[in-house]
């Protein structure tokens, strides 16, 4: 493991504690509403300005960093849609080897990659897995609004069942084209790579300052991290700009989208329905709220949600791994 | 200076060795494997400081190699075949990242059908790509293009990548006498990389690769690349000089092979040009007035070298070891283009497609190609097309396979 001395981060307790220095500035075009720019202005707050970032393509490069545009008050790289995680991993071990030769100081220098659910979850896991297994500091954050949003909104392996992209328009023949369940990615990656230390999903915005507490704890745990971010996207969900935050709050409160983290193999639930009182709302109400969702007929929303039940009520390790239990097989 | 016997791969890593690289990302494929091998072990070892980490593909491998570069750091990797195909989206980003990294490719035709031998569809392929291409004959000119590889590339008028490339099996295989050149001597020719522009490691501001949405913009970081590889040709010649200089051994862009008085000449590249200057040797026995030009430097190309080898002379026939299906030979394009215009080019050039996955030239080929430039074809087409080298024997093996296949006939080895 890393032996370069560590940044000592405090935990943010309130939004008022929340650092005031803006890394992430003006010069973006991204929509409004984006909740994506929050997780990106969320996360270099909460890392700071020792950090160098490299962006896989998708709708936070283009929207962001457009020559003579950039918004980063930090160094800042460019990488390709399946290339998070190796540039991630390229970078880290340039700034390795200049540190080993004293040619820069021998200081905490946080990499962290943004890449998005197309380039993370789908083209570039690969290489997101290999940067897990590395024996770097780094984070890489997939930020995730379920679709490919820079090329007009394609069905992921991220995208909600059920949601009409331009890719899987309801038709009559077919009422729903999007039949492939939200792929888990936090939960394999976590699953797949006993040695990465620090596992999390998280939402920019819901509850406040979870998200960014979790960037400094991955930071502070070191090792290869990874946080699989929840970003309501109002152009690809289609609802007001208003209502980002809102949509992320009921994503989790139905439970769709679980928010945990995974501490050295431990799983703490960071907002766990089961422990309100009040338990998870419907996720009738999270759907109806998205113009994506207005052809779902009755019998789609009661499969929805009998899928999400049997992810916390069936699951070994709810919400975060889709195993039953184990078969007793008679020998 | 040691003298040992290497391989071509073994060459590739002493040259890595000797430039001190950083950072080796790395991904296995055959024939390409054991550069990396021999410089894990070396890390293990600790007699080399690199870093190196396996990638889970090409792709990643040149990802990490461009973003380590953009650091500051130097850079080595290798690859070949399938492998260079697969991180081909990289190579176009790495050159335009400017990251002046060198990549060994160990040549290996491209499937389908797989195979293992080597041709240069595959490092062709990148000729567009912004990187630097070195083309190698020997194990010595291996380990020596990529010394010389570093220097040009690093330079700051140049920063753009470089492949350097070395035939499968035929060199990265082959055992070979090579001059190690003493660790000292490299490092004056070549000092560490200290980059000329600010790099990513911070702490000030800088975005790279940003998107360029405005088409002249974006034309002019095109032309700034051409450019750049104009600056690497003349700044060429000084750097082999000073390499001459100091280890005694000049390579020119293109070698001349008993070409001063040739009325002929055969234009080759790679290891293969040995078989083509063994026959040349062999028609100069027997009176014939011809010569052997091997293309080193294939990016930027030395279109004024080739005119300056190629003109005056009565016939030069290009040998492509590749083919580019639906037009023929790749190089016999790029050379045709060079001398086009000029008043004295040879009245006769022809394309000749040979060493295909591997295959070996045979010397009746050398007489047919003697035999059709100096008496060239006259019918347009026949000027315009490439002549596909294919023995008589091949042929009829060929055929016998099919027969085997389609059961008419039983296989007599089975």
């Amino acid at each position: 493991m890393s032996t370069v001395p560590t940044i000592d981060y405090e935990k943010i307790k309130g939004v008022h504690k929340i650092p005031l220095e803006e890394l992430y500035t003006s010069g973006h075009r991204t929509c409004q509403g984006c909740e994506s720019a929050t997780t990106m202005r969320g996360f270099i707050k909460a890392a700071g300005s020792r950090t160098v970032v490299t962006g896989a393509t998708g709708c936070m490069y283009v929207a962001n960093t457009s020559y003579m545009t950039t918004p980063w008050i930090v160094p800042w790289m460019h990488t390709q849609l399946g290339a998070g995680g190796s540039s991630a991993v390229g970078m880290a071990a340039g700034l390795r080897a200049l540190k080993r030769k004293g040619k820069i100081k021998d200081e905490k220098i946080n990499v962290i990659n943004f890449s998005g659910d197309l380039g993370a979850g789908d083209m570039g896991i690969g290489g997101i897995s290999a940067a897990l297994q590395s024996d770097y500091d780094l984070l890489i954050i997939m930020y995730d609004n379920e679709s490919a949003a820079n090329t007009d909104i394609q069905a992921t392996g991220s995208t909600t069942y059920g949601a009409q992209t331009t890719f899987t328009p309801p038709g009559t023949k077919h009422p729903i084209m999007q039949r492939r369940w939200k792929k888990n990615v936090a939960g394999m990656l976590a699953v797949g790579h006993p040695t990465c230390r620090y596992v999390a999903t998280a939402c920019a915005t819901f509850p406040p300052t979870d998200y960014l507490n979790k960037v400094r704890k991955a930071l502070s745990i070191g090792g290869p991290t990874f946080i699989h971010t929840y970003d309501p996207c109002p152009k690809g969900w289609d609802y007001h700009p208003r209502f980002s935050n809102e949509l992320g709050e009921l994503g989790i409160k139905c439970g769709i989208y679980p928010l945990y983290e995974i501490v050295e193999g431990q799983i703490i639930y960071t907002w766990d329905a089961r422990k309100t009182g009040k338990g998870r709302i419907p996720v009738k109400e999270f759907l109806t709220k998205q113009g994506r969702f207005d052809h779902l007929q009755e019998e789609h929303f009661t499969h929805i949600q009998k899928m999400v039940d049997e992810m916390w009520e069936e699951w070994e390790f709810p919400g975060v791994a889709p195993i039953k239990g184990i078969l007793k097989a008679r020998i | 200076m040691a003298r040992a016997l290497l391989t071509g791969n073994s060459a590739a890593a002493w040259a890595a060795r000797l430039a001190e690289v950083d950072y080796v990302p790395a991904f296995p494929i055959t024939p390409q494997t054991e550069i990396v091998e021999t410089l894990a072990r070396w890390i293990h070892t600790g007699e080399i400081q690199a870093r190196m980490v396996t990638m889970d593909s090409e792709h990643s491998m040149l990802a990490a190699a461009g973003a380590a570069a953009a650091t500051g750091a130097r850079v080595f990797t290798a690859t070949s075949s399938q492998g260079l195909v697969y991180g081909f989206e990289m190579l176009y980003v790495l050159a335009g990242l400017r990251a002046p990294l060198v990549l060994v490719n160990v040549s290996r035709a491209l499937s389908h059908p797989i195979t293992l031998e080597p041709d240069h569809n595959d490092v062709l392929a990148a000729r567009d790509t912004g990187f630097l291409q070195f083309h190698a004959e020997s194990c010595q000119e291996v380990l020596d293009s990529i010394l010389m590889a570093y220097r040009l590339a690093e330079h700051e008028r140049v920063l753009l990548p470089a492949i350097v490339n070395l035939d499968g099996f035929y060199l990265s295989f082959t055992r070979e006498a090579v001059e190690i050149p003493e660790p000292a001597d490299v490092k004056s020719f070549l000092p560490g990389f200290e980059p000329a522009y600010p790099h990513l490691s911070g702490p000030a501001p800088l975005a790279l690769g940003a998107a360029v949405l405005d088409p002249a913009l974006y034309t002019f970081f095109k032309y700034q690349m051409h450019h750049a590889t104009e600056n690497a040709l003349a700044l060429y010649p000084e750097i082999a000089a000073e390499f001459a200089g100091r280890f005694g051994r000049r390579y020119g862009m293109i070698e001349e092979f008993m070409l001063d008085d040739a009325d002929y000449v055969i234009v080759m590249t790679n290891s293969f040009a040995s078989m083509g200057k063994a026959e040349v040797k062999r028609l100069r026995r027997e009176g014939k007035k011809i010569g052997l030009a091997r293309l080193r430097l294939i990016r930027p190309f030395p279109h004024r070298e080739i005119q300056r080898v190629l003109r005056g002379r009565k016939g030069a026939a290009v040998i492509d070891q590749n083919i580019s299906v639906g037009k023929g030979g790749i190089l016999f394009s790029e050379i045709a283009s060079a001398l086009y215009g000029l008043p004295d080019r040879p009245p006769a050039l022809l394309s000749f497609i040979g060493g295909l996955g591997g295959r070996r030239f045979r010397p009746e080929e050398f007489d047919g190609i003697l035999a059709r430039l100096e008496a060239p074809p006259e019918s347009p087409e026949e000027i315009a097309r490439p002549y596909l080298l294919f023995s008589d024997e091949e042929c009829r093996d060929v055929g016998r396979y099919f027969s085997v296949a389609s059961g008419e006939e039983k296989s007599h080895e089975a």
